[in-house]
């Protein structure tokens, strides 16, 4: 061991001081735009602060509660389905921007992509899955949506249309993906808890619950 | 909303084939396809102003137009149905037969 005081692990690593590396050229600049944002009174270093917390708290975990809402509360579906962001930020989401909500139906299944480089609803998924900014992934499900989709273990029969919306900046999509057999009577909370990230993109489906 | 959309729900839609060497957000693959308006979005900031720092701009009616896949795609292995949608502002489409 490198260092005399005792450690449960037993690898050597570098116990001196944390280094400051120096910031990069886009760290400075953004740095410098921010102080000078602050100072002009155009934003505040608390906002910066939680909108860096909002970001990082958001999960699939938020989208999924609002897709049990919509799957017990009629109105709120009518609502979301309408204009999503209008409807999420009356319950204190965002800032949203523009924000839809596409329901899967029998006749229709929706997944997300974004072409370009890879725009995602943050607010309501949290962070993108690695595979969501791959090139693959962009490149090929506006090309053969239902190979991706098989590859990702969802067969979807020819009778259901498969609809990719490209996102952009200004326009982000989340998925609503179909209420499975089997949860009828659930609570909004156990509904919730069925649905995961892959369902809030449209690359799978929530599964129904065996009996 | 500053403008009154151009082109009703439904109505067929040619995007243009221009390839401004600027930024913009129109996908290469739409380009000289035509598509149905599927939904409109309002007025809402152009791409090509706000990437260069011009904000505060009119914005432009912007559009969801649904691509059927087989067009976009000769050799598309899916259902006729099947479709890829894109957000379009008005500047890009003009009226298709």
């Amino acid at each position: 061991m490198s260092h005399p005081h005792d450690h449960d692990h037993d690898h050597d690593h570098d116990h001196s001081p944390p280094k400051d590396e120096g910031a990069g050229d886009y760290a400075l600049l953004e740095q410098a735009m921010r102080e000078l944002l602050i100072q002009k009174g155009v934003i505040t270093a608390y906002g910066v602060r939680r909108m860096i917390e909002r970001l990082d708290e958001a999960s699939p975990a938020t989208g999924a509660r609002i897709v049990a809402r919509a799957w017990t509360d009629p109105a709120f579906k009518t609502a979301l389905l309408d204009d999503a962001g209008t409807a999420l930020s009356a319950l204190g989401f965002g800032p949203m921007g523009k924000f839809i909500a596409l329901e899967n139906t029998p006749d229709t299944h929706n997944v997300i992509v974004c072409t370009l480089c890879s725009c995602y609803p943050r607010f309501v998924l949290g962070f993108p899955p690695d595979w969501y900014k791959s090139t693959a992934y962009r490149l090929r499900v506006v090309r053969e949506p239902r190979a991706v989709l098989r590859e990702f273990g969802l067969d979807l029969p020819d009778s259901t249309r498969v609809v990719v919306s490209d996102s952009t900046a200004e326009i982000r999509y989340m998925v609503v993906p179909m209420r499975p057999r089997g949860t009828e009577g659930m609570s909004e909370p156990d509904l919730a808890a069925l649905v995961h990230r892959d369902a809030l993109i449209g690359t799978a489906v929530v599964a129904p619950l065996a009996r | 909303m500053s403008a009154p959309a151009k082109f009703a729900l439904g109505a067929r839609v040619r995007v243009r084939t221009d390839d401004p060497p600027h930024h913009h957000r129109t996908p290469r693959f739409t380009r000289g396809q035509v598509g149905t308006i599927a939904r409109q979005h309002g007025v809402m900031p152009l791409p090509e102003d706000l990437a260069y720092g011009r904000i505060g701009g009119q914005g432009m009616p912007i559009y969801r137009v649904h691509f059927r896949q087989i067009d976009l795609w000769p050799d598309y292995a899916g259902p006729d149905g099947d479709i890829v949608s894109a957000d379009l502002h008005e500047h890009w489409l003009e009226p298709a037969p």
